[in-house]
């Protein structure tokens, strides 16, 4: 294993995509790990993921010169969106949520994919037959869609979005690592662990799951910026954490009003889509081009 | 192959009921009153509530709920007036859908040519951009438009669809006024509803307005058409792109390429008649599944441009809990999933002979 890892790097650190890739992530674990130095919140408020508002004015203000160096009291350093909402505030904040949103939901949809696929692959026969015939049925359904169902029925926040994307994102995991155990368990060394009267267990765990595992973990990686992707997709629609709070999909959807800017003057609110849109642009980036590399490394077929 | 196929179709029922078994099942996690009051929109129908959970028996256990829903639907049944055969065919009652304002089969007659006319607008520049662009970067591998096509790639894979759209619009519709939202602009709306004036032969905007020849409409139609059609192809043409690629790639080292090149064929006959030609099949088999991600990908780009389709009132639908219109825009995706399966099979047994024989 730890060969392994080590082999993953030496490879790694080869490609310039995958440097950057790395950076970029590494750049938003940075921002999110110092989000206090950063944006210190306020001494008095509730919850520091609640971003503060500047007045009651629903227009978004622009960020300026004196934002940055000036004498201004209250420094709007990316300036306000809708409703005075201090946009980098939001934006230091929401790498957290980001980081939240992406780490948790492919957790989850790992183990139940892990359990679903793995259960199916190695009983067989009918459980096979149920689980996966289960599983078609949610491929069946436009993943969006039947997130924004599971979401509306337990009620729109932020935990909600998380389920119901981990909802929809497992099936590919199962249908991957069941066909990746059907192969593997009809090796030699597992009939031997059978024959030495190993446990179903043992078997599973000790035998075939490290032999299969590698690329789960490259389309996992490959599929976090799609996860990412469709969290913030669930806030945009006005599904996901209550307003006002940290996060990049909500700062993008409260700009949708102000896209066609004031009259005369049609970029005057460029910065309220431009700057989250960059932010959730460079994020997945970053997890796509750590992903690709991996894939280019662990899957030799490729090359 | 007939059997193949006919297992594949009988498929279809099975999908179906499985996923609105599973859209009901997720409807239980609300009481019955809450989902009674999804029917009652007028405050002063209040009262009515009891009726409408008698009426769907909402308090039933939830098989109970999905028999009474499926007896409506299914095309199937007995017969109104209790006269004649117990079985016979019926029009599938999908319900009334709020969100649309319009019952669910009309919703799904309205709005399914608008999302199809939308997808096809985008896959078939999809397939030739990406087929070409695909074969480019593999006989070019590792200069510099083998490197674009990896940018193109990535860059598509992790822009959501969402912010591509809001920035097409704050340019080509806030500043340069070229192209906006909707599906028509106002007046041609009237004229397209105007019986008189306008034949909908086909539900597909752009052909009508041809066999009307009416120009004006087809040049607003096709005006609307154009930001969400290259939104949803730059969000999926990575796709074809790297298929594309790997596979020509693969064909290029093969043996009869090396026969090819050495009998003296000019590389444009060995790349676009003998290379090309065999590693099109993955491409192709592909291009039926990249539709099914087109018509689920258009679910945000309908909604961020206002485009009145299957994604918009699907996610409306769920959004205001509309349950008829969420069973029945699921269901329609889920029929459009199995025969997108099925094509994409017919397809590669067409294009791989070898599949024919096994």
């Amino acid at each position: 294993m730890k060969e392994k890892l080590q082999e993953i790097w030496k490879k790694l650190r080869k490609k310039p995509m995958s440097i950057l890739g790395c950076c970029i992530v590494l750049s938003f674990v940075v921002v999110a790990a110092l989000a206090p130095v950063l944006a210190p919140p306020a001494p008095n408020s509730r919850d520091n993921y609640l971003i503060p508002q500047d007045g009651y004015s629903p227009d978004p203000v622009k960020p300026t010169l004196a934002d940055w160096y000036g004498p201004k009291a209250v420094k709007h350093r990316f300036g306000t969106t809708e409703q005075q909402y201090d946009l980098y505030y939001g934006m230091v904040w929401g790498t957290r949520t980001a980081f939240q949103v992406a780490l948790s939901v492919t957790a989850t949809a790992l183990l139940i994919g892990i359990l679903i696929g793995g259960l199916a692959g190695f009983y067989g026969g009918w459980v096979d037959e149920v689980l996966m015939r289960f599983t078609d049925v949610i491929l069946a359904l436009p993943g969006i869609i039947l997130a924004v169902v599971i979401v509306a029925v337990l009620g729109p926040s932020l935990q909600k979005v998380l389920i119901a994307v981990a909802v929809v994102a497992w099936p590919s995991y199962a249908r991957l690592l069941r066909g990746d155990v059907l192969s593997i368990k009809e090796r030699e060394y597992v009939l031997a662990a059978k024959a030495l009267g190993a446990t179903d267990l043992r078997i599973m765990f000790r035998h075939i799951l490290p032999n299969c595992i590698y690329p789960l973990l490259v389309v996992a990686s490959l599929e976090l910026g799609s996860i990412v992707i469709t969290a913030a997709a669930l806030s945009f629609l006005g599904l996901g954490a209550p307003l006002g709070y940290a996060d990049w999909g909500q700062l993008i959807s409260l700009s949708r009003n102000w896209i066609l800017g004031s009259s005369g003057n049609p970029f005057a609110f460029w910065h309220t889509l431009f700057i989250p849109g960059t932010a959730i642009f460079f994020f997945v980036l970053g997890w796509n081009l750590m992903g690709d590399a991996l894939r280019d490394i662990l899957d030799p077929r490729q090359k | 192959m007939i059997k193949f196929f006919a297992k594949r179709l009988a498929m279809l029922p099975l999908v179906m009921a499985g996923v609105t078994i599973l859209l009901f099942t997720l409807l239980q996690f609300l009481s019955p009153e809450m989902r009674a009051a999804l029917y009652v929109k007028d405050p002063r129908q209040l009262s009515a509530l009891e009726q409408v959970i008698q009426k769907y028996h909402l308090r039933d256990p939830m098989p109970v709920q999905y028999w009474v829903w499926l007896k409506q639907v299914l095309p199937i049944g007995a017969p109104a007036d209790g006269k004649g055969f117990p079985l016979q065919f019926k029009t599938p009652d999908l319900g009334y859908s709020e969100t649309a304002k319009m019952p669910v089969f009309e919703a799904i007659q309205s709005f399914f040519p608008a999302t199809l006319e939308l997808t096809l607008m985008a896959f078939i520049p999809i397939m030739a951009f990406g087929i070409w662009f695909g074969t480019l970067s593999a006989v070019h591998k590792d200069k510099f438009v083998d490197h674009l096509s990896r940018f193109i790639a990535i860059t598509g894979y992790s822009l959501p669809s969402f912010v591509l759209g809001l920035l097409l619009l704050m340019i080509f519709y806030g500043k340069l006024q070229y192209f906006p939202p909707g599906r028509y602009s106002l007046d041609i709306d009237m004229l397209v509803h105007d019986a008189a004036k306008f034949n909908h032969y086909t539900g597909f905007l752009l052909l009508d307005s041809l066999l009307n020849r009416n120009l004006a409409v087809f040049w607003d139609v096709l005006k609307h058409l154009i930001l969400p059609g290259v939104t949803l192809m730059y969000i999926s043409v990575a796709l074809l792109v790297r298929i594309t690629r790997s596979s020509m790639l693969e064909e290029l080292s093969k043996d009869y390429v090396r026969t090819a090149r050495a009998k003296g064929l000019p590389e444009r006959v060995v790349v676009g008649k003998h290379a090309r030609r065999n590693a099109l099949i993955p491409v192709v088999t592909l291009s039926s599944l990249l539709f099914v991600r087109l018509l689920g990908g258009v679910v945000i780009t309908e909604t961020v441009f206002d485009y009145p389709g299957i994604g918009r009132w699907g996610v409306n639908a769920a959004q205001q809990l509309d349950v008829p219109g969420v069973l029945g825009s699921a269901l329609l995706s889920a029929m459009l999933f199995v025969v997108a399966n099925m094509i994409s099979d017919i397809v590669y047994a067409v294009v791989d002979p070898r599949i024919r024989v096994q």
